[in-house]
């Protein structure tokens, strides 16, 4: 019988720990076939962060480090500084990246580290329980922030696509969602693109990518990617926020 | 001493790093250890090696904490503030088993504190202030030859061990100038390929991933036994220490690092009053020593701890003794190094004390 | 020579009281001896206060701090001032003679008065005082040959500064002979 669809090499046969509806899966599934199609694999080292995806290091099936909370990218630059023949990547979340770790994420931006950085926003904090994160919306009810984000209490939703693309050493920066198939689609050729920027040692690529979390944000799956499409993208527009790619040919 | 360069501390452990076989180095700005990072920003350029100044030291210990983990031989160097924002990083290279060696030259806390020479993380460096039932293997020589003698052995170590492994001086070490011999012979070992290290599977069978997580309470508790049971590996071979004139004295002192030396000139000036004194230098401060307070003479009239601190080491040397014999206690604070006078005016108080 | 030899050095910042203090440890390891030279550190060496200690000695060194300095040499007032209590009976003291008019008594002490300042000025460069200063301190102990020195000197300046041996070497000479004729010593 002919295969028509199979999963890809880039993932471990371990089932994944995500909730039903979650987003998650959907990207774990771009990175790995983009690993997977740029014959990567075998010299690609992941580092897995603090969060829902703290066990991608059991799913990526390729060389894994798991670190502490928000330090990914200085992993990843300790990784990549001794092994600049490899492809490194990060996946973090939202509470990892754009709060604890900040200022390792910035800086190695900033040096252009030639690493890629998947970085999964959905406005909250999954793992512990669903409470308020630095890219939870105006108004959004989290476990603490019970009646809604307020701005002048704590502040706005942080805009990490639209600050690093202020910063030089990045090279390729996107935001995308994958809460239809077309966004899809568009994800996994922004993944392809970073990694293939890395393996022409174009410097540091970061793609955003909006994702689900039904089960903290109290909806159906469904439901969760209509507020995705009708809320997120609002505060969060998709769109490419930087191509050295495109630059240098203007 | 034909063989022996005149240098400072700092600078003479970052060339003991590289001869012991250092391949990345990663660190931030901070008094008084600069020269380190200063030193290797040039030599590791020059030989193909990976020298990165960080954003932080929380950065830094990550970064060390990729290389180790991708299976390169790695180190970082702070002073005590800073170490003490490596701690999180620490308990993660000793939980996922990573081997790393830090150096850590300290000045007077607590806070900010100051610049000056101190051995007040004692506690930092041999319990440690990250989290979780682990041990650091902690050196803490008295000489820059000391130093680097251990410095080129530290890296095998923590091979070794898997484990981080400190470096622990004070800020005089870091800043004075002595002679040293790089060339002295280190003893080898057997070191296993690094076939856990996360690399890239090109350079090994299968996939592997270094990880410090393990959510099954008892899955955990055997990591915890498993890592017990090399933490008394080293216990039993990584013990070090000198005895200085402990055939019979009258009473012995306890003192490491830079106090160990201010200790010996006291000792020659106690001689001269016809008291004679020997002392206990723990080299290794994790493990610490025991032996050597079982063989004390039973003519010993008591144990003094000294120390640049207000009693951190008086602890362990307690525990040690186990009530058998007075313990006293010498210490100061700040960033002062005691001159040898105020030690001997500490034995002598103890000696009137103990005669009243 | 003694067993054991003390010296503080202090001066300003800038005034190469490191440097004078590293000579005198480069010179001892050359010849064999045991060295430790101990810096003061940290913001007062910018422009405040600065000084270091060294131990030369024929077995080797325990203790790095000590109470009593064998030798002081003071480049300006302040340093004086603050060491002067701490020298050891029939010790040796040299002090700046451009910047220091009244040193005061000493008890026990040699004290020798250096114009290290006037001497390197008319030699044609402040900056060597501090070489005028160390030709008197080894004209007065007796430490260290020539030779040694001078090869200290040389590895000290490098390529990049050859071309200031000559008015080091002047300025160690001068040192020598203001000390060799003994100006103002007292005890």
């Amino acid at each position: 019988m002919e295969i028509k669809y199979q999963k890809s090499k880039g993932l471990t046969d371990k089932p994944l720990s995500y909730c039903p509806g979650c987003t998650h899966g959907i990207i774990h599934k771009l990175v790995a076939e983009s690993l997977e199609e740029l014959g990567v694999l075998d010299h690609t080292v992941g580092v897995a962060s603090v969060g829902c995806s703290v066990f991608s290091y059991e799913f990526f099936n390729c060389d894994m480090i798991q670190c502490p909370h928000g330090r990914a990218a200085a992993v990843a630059t300790g990784i990549k500084r001794t092994h600049p023949e490899d492809i490194v990547f990060t996946y973090q979340g939202d509470g990892d990246l754009a709060s604890i770790g900040i200022a390792e994420t910035i800086h190695a931006a900033n040096r252009g580290e030639n690493i890629t950085i998947i970085f999964v926003n959905n406005a909250v904090y999954g793992m512990t329980g669903g409470q308020m994160a630095p890219t939870s919306l105006i108004g959004q009810k989290t476990t603490t922030s019970p009646m809604g984000r307020d701005a002048h209490m704590h502040g706005n939703p942080i805009h990490i696509s639209e600050m690093f693309s202020q910063i030089e050493g990045v090279s390729y920066l996107e935001r995308c969602s994958v809460h239809n198939p077309r966004q899809v689609r568009n994800a996994k050729n922004a993944i392809k693109k970073a990694f293939s920027y890395q393996k022409e040692g174009r410097g540091f690529t970061m793609i955003e990518i909006l994702s689900t979390c039904p089960v903290n944000w109290g909806k159906t799956p469904q439901d969760a990617l209509k507020w995705v499409e009708d809320e997120m993208t609002k505060v969060f527009p998709l769109k490419v926020f930087k191509d050295a790619g495109v630059e240098s040919h203007e | 001493m034909a063989n022996k360069v005149l240098m400072k501390g700092n600078e003479a452990i970052a060339l003991a790093a590289v001869k012991g076989g250092v391949e990345a180095y990663f660190g931030y700005p901070i008094t008084p250890q600069n020269e380190v990072s200063e030193y290797l920003s040039k030599y590791m350029f020059e030989q193909g090696r990976v020298f990165l100044q960080a954003e932080s030291e929380v950065a830094a210990i990550n970064m060390v904490y990729g290389a180790a983990a991708s299976g390169k031989r790695v180190m970082t160097s702070s002073s005590s503030p800073g170490i003490a924002l490596k701690q999180e990083g620490i308990s993660y290279l000793a939980g996922s088993e990573l081997p790393a060696v830090i150096v850590s030259v300290m000045r007077g806390g607590p806070g900010l504190g100051g610049i000056q020479p101190s051995q007040a993380d004692y506690y930092q460096a041999t319990r440690g202030g990250g989290n979780g039932d682990y041990h650091t293997i902690v050196f803490a020589p008295e000489s820059i030859q000391e130093t680097v003698d251990v410095m080129k052995e530290s890296f095998d170590i923590a091979d070794y061990y898997r484990n981080p492994v400190m470096i622990l001086v004070d800020g005089l070490i870091g800043q004075m100038m002595e002679a040293v011999d790089f060339n002295k012979p280190t003893t080898k070992r057997f070191l296993p390929p690094k076939d856990w290290a996360a690399g890239g599977m090109n350079t090994h069978n299968g996939r592997n991933t270094v990880c410090s997580l393990y959510l099954d309470p008892y899955e955990l508790e055997r990591h915890n036994l498993k890592l017990q049971k090399k933490y008394q590996a080293a216990i039993q071979n990584e013990t070090r220490f000198e005895l200085v004139n402990m055939d019979d004295p009258d009473y012995v002192i306890v003192a490491y690092g830079t106090m160990a030396r201010v200790v010996r000139s006291a000792i020659e000036i106690l001689a001269k009053k016809k008291l004679n004194v020997g002392m206990i230098r723990p080299i290794s401060v994790w493990p610490f020593p025991k032996a050597p307070f079982k063989n004390i003479s039973r003519n010993c009239k008591g144990i003094l701890v000294c120390e640049m601190s207000l009693g951190q080491m008086v602890d362990d040397v307690r525990i040690v003794n186990n009530g058998a014999l007075p313990v006293s206690f010498f210490g100061r604070a700040g960033g002062i190094v005691p001159e040898p006078e105020e030690v001997v005016e500490a034995i002598m108080h103890f000696e009137s004390r103990r005669v009243d | 020579m003694n067993d054991s030899v003390n010296i503080k050095v202090a001066g300003f910042g800038g005034q190469g009281v490191m440097m004078f203090g590293q000579m005198l440890a480069y010179a001892a390891t050359e010849e064999e001896l045991f060295a430790l030279w101990v810096p003061s550190y940290g913001p007062e060496t910018r422009g405040g206060t600065a000084n270091c200690s060294v131990i030369v000695a024929k077995k080797p060194i325990n203790s790095p701090v000590f109470q009593k300095a064998d030798r002081l040499v003071a480049f300006n007032l302040p340093s004086l001032e603050k060491f002067r209590n701490n020298v050891e009976k029939g010790g040796i003291v040299l002090y700046n003679a451009s910047l220091i008019k009244d040193p005061g008594v000493i008890p026990g002490a040699t004290v020798l008065a250096v114009p290290a300042n006037d001497i390197a000025i008319e030699l044609g460069n402040i900056q060597v005082a501090n070489m005028v200063m160390l030709g008197a301190f080894l004209e007065v102990t007796g430490m260290f040959l020539d030779a040694t020195i001078d090869h200290i000197l040389q590895k000290l300046l490098g390529e990049r500064k050859a071309h200031l041996m000559p008015i080091n070497r002047s300025a160690i000479a001068a040192g020598r002979e203001l000390a060799k004729n003994g100006a103002s010593s007292h005890a």
